[in-house]
């Protein structure tokens, strides 16, 4: 549904977006992660016909966005960052004029608002202008907005900004749910929303993809991910350092805690094994007792750090690890 | 046909705004009122004694334009622009010419309804005498062609700024420059010093210049064609500067 290729924008000399391609298929809900100015926003902006590319193309629905843009338009909905909305209205009178727009008359469009409505619990504050509306009933008035007209594509920058807890999980719970009969982009800093709502994922910095998976292949980049964390009695820890070390498995294992009653440590395996370096060490494990041992999965937050500021990781290398890793696979792409 | 909903569906909105806020009805009672006491006092209708509107009435039109369509306009481009709705606006599938002439229509419509708030004098005008009905129409429409004129210049300043103010004043100095190339005192300073033919040049760019036929009774194309040139202009400009915003 949406085809991106070579996407850039310059904003005088700064490149804001500098050669971005993916593409989102139908049922597909793309998670859009950055740091702030790694050019979310703007990429956003370029796929729903805002501000033109200064390289490469959109396609929405087969249509350039463009030299096409109506018809384009007409697939998309969007919720720009910041969720504006006319201040002078009400929020039903904001509606209608959004189904309005969208071509909605008549019976269609009091069915297409009350539908919105609905899924964003908007009730209370139908007849209320939207200057009065809290922030977090703004922000579904702009969402409710953005799927009025049950587009096929849906382009969301930060939907649950400003939510509170309730509210992130009901949209959270809409996105996914409308993502399997639709093509959703949206961008967030929250790194569990990914887990709860994207089927993938796409890290952007400095305008560049810099990591495209789904949350479980990202995951596997961190150094935490297949890392053991246990806790052993009846051994000093430097003992039982020097035994893990001797294990073809093991790359390095770090103290955590060491205690009168057992000493906890995290081993971090060669490459990753799949559980083999648990059961490698519950072997090894001779004269002293494993009080708790498990696999960690291994942490998105981690992942983001490592991919976008490489530099600040000093203690171990898995960040340049990482970012060669996703050098290969960009120049792959090109 | 779609573009022609597509724009109803702006001027609707556009409407909308302005009678919800308290600007829509100020505007009207300020620019009544306006009318009323140049027409009675300043401009000496009872005193002429002739059934006329031309000079008590329409004389001030260019003037108090210069003031109150600036201020109608200012909003259209530089709120939707502060706010972040012409991000909305921009991405629904219109075109941006057609969100363009929405504003402006709805505008102009408003104006309109400003100017046909006026209907007393025409009123009183026929009850004290047998003025020429036709004139005063003529004036009317010269009248609302020179408002268009304005209001595209403010919707093009308007679009030009994120504030409200700065729309004002820069349109309020197009406009005063529209108006002072005509003005009598302003021409006869010209003509000590300029030929014939500059002197010619700079009037015919006035809205006065361009107004005084209609309030003589006479629809001149030549007017016509001046008022509309001046919108499509603005217009025109205005789409530029908006197709600029979003290159960035």
């Amino acid at each position: 549904m949406i085809n991106v290729q070579n996407l850039a924008k310059s904003f005088g000399t700064k490149r804001a977006v500098d050669g971005v391609t993916f593409t989102v298929e139908r049922g597909e809900v793309l998670g859009f992660l950055g740091p702030n100015g790694a050019g979310k926003s703007t990429t956003m902006r370029m796929i729903t016909g805002f501000i033109p590319p200064t390289g490469g193309w959109v396609k929405v629905g087969g249509f350039d966005i463009v030299s096409d843009p109506i018809p384009a338009k007409r697939l998309i909905g969007y919720l720009p960052e910041n969720a504006p909305a006319y201040t002078d209205m009400t929020v039903q009178g904001f509606l209608k004029f959004a189904a309005e727009i969208r071509g909605l008359t008549g019976q269609a469009q009091a069915k297409a608002v009350s539908r919105v409505v609905d899924l964003c619990f908007l009730e209370p504050v139908l007849h209320q202008s939207v200057e009065t509306l809290s922030k977090g009933f703004r922000h579904r008035t702009c969402f409710a907005q953005s799927i009025i007209h049950d587009p096929d594509v849906l382009v969301l920058d930060e939907p649950t900004d400003g939510l509170d807890p309730n509210q992130k999980h009901e949209v959270r719970q809409l996105i996914r749910r409308m993502g399997e009969k639709k093509a959703i982009i949206f961008s967030t800093h929250i790194l569990e929303e990914v887990d709860a709502v994207c089927s993938r994922t796409i890290i952007i910095d400095r305008g560049r993809i810099v990591a495209n998976g789904t949350p479980a292949e990202l995951r596997q980049k961190s150094e935490w991910a297949g890392a053991v964390t246990l806790r052993v009695s009846g051994a000093t820890g430097t003992a039982i350092a020097q035994k893990l070390a001797s294990l073809s498995t093991v790359k390095r294992s770090t103290i955590l805690k060491e205690e009168a009653g057992g000493v906890t440590l995290r081993v971090f395996p060669k490459s990753n094994q799949n559980g083999a370096l648990a059961r490698s060490i519950a072997e090894a494990a001779q004269g002293w007792q494993i009080e708790e041992l498990h696999t960690e999965e291994g942490r998105l937050d981690e992942v983001f750090r490592s991919i976008t500021m490489p530099d600040t990781i000093t203690n171990t290398g898995a960040g340049q690890n990482s970012r060669r890793a996703d050098t290969a696979q960009s120049e792959e792409k090109q | 046909m779609n573009a022609w909903a597509n724009i109803k569906t702006i001027t609707k909105r556009e409407l909308g705004a302005y009678f919800s806020s308290p600007l829509a009805y100020v505007f009207i009672v300020i620019f009544l009122l306006l009318c009323g006491f140049f027409t009675f006092m300043v401009g000496g209708f009872f005193e002429r004694g002739e059934a006329s509107l031309v000079r008590p009435f329409f004389d001030w039109h260019p003037w108090f334009y210069l003031f109150l369509v600036p201020a109608v306009g200012m909003r259209l481009w530089a709120e939707e622009r502060r706010v972040g709705t012409l991000e909305l606006l921009l991405t629904m599938p219109i075109t941006s010419w057609q969100a363009i002439v929405g504003k402006f229509l709805a505008s102009w419509l408003f104006l309109a309804l400003a100017l046909v708030l006026t209907f007393p004098v025409v009123l009183t005008v026929n009850y004290l005498g047998s003025p020429d009905n036709g004139v005063i129409f003529t004036g009317y429409i010269g009248s609302w062609l020179m408002a268009g004129a304005y209001l595209a210049i403010s919707c093009m300043t308007s679009a030009m700024t994120r504030t409200q103010v700065v729309s004002f004043i820069l349109s309020l100095i197009i406009c005063l420059f529209l108006i002072l190339c005509g003005f009598p005192p302003v021409i006869n300073l010209v003509e000590t010093w300029a030929g014939p033919r500059l002197v010619e040049l700079v009037t015919s760019f006035s809205v006065i210049t361009h107004f005084d036929g209609f309030q003589k009774g006479v629809l001149d194309s030549r007017d016509v064609i001046f008022f509309l040139s001046i919108i499509g202009f603005s217009l025109f400009c205005n789409s530029v500067i908006i197709r600029g915003h979003r290159a960035g």
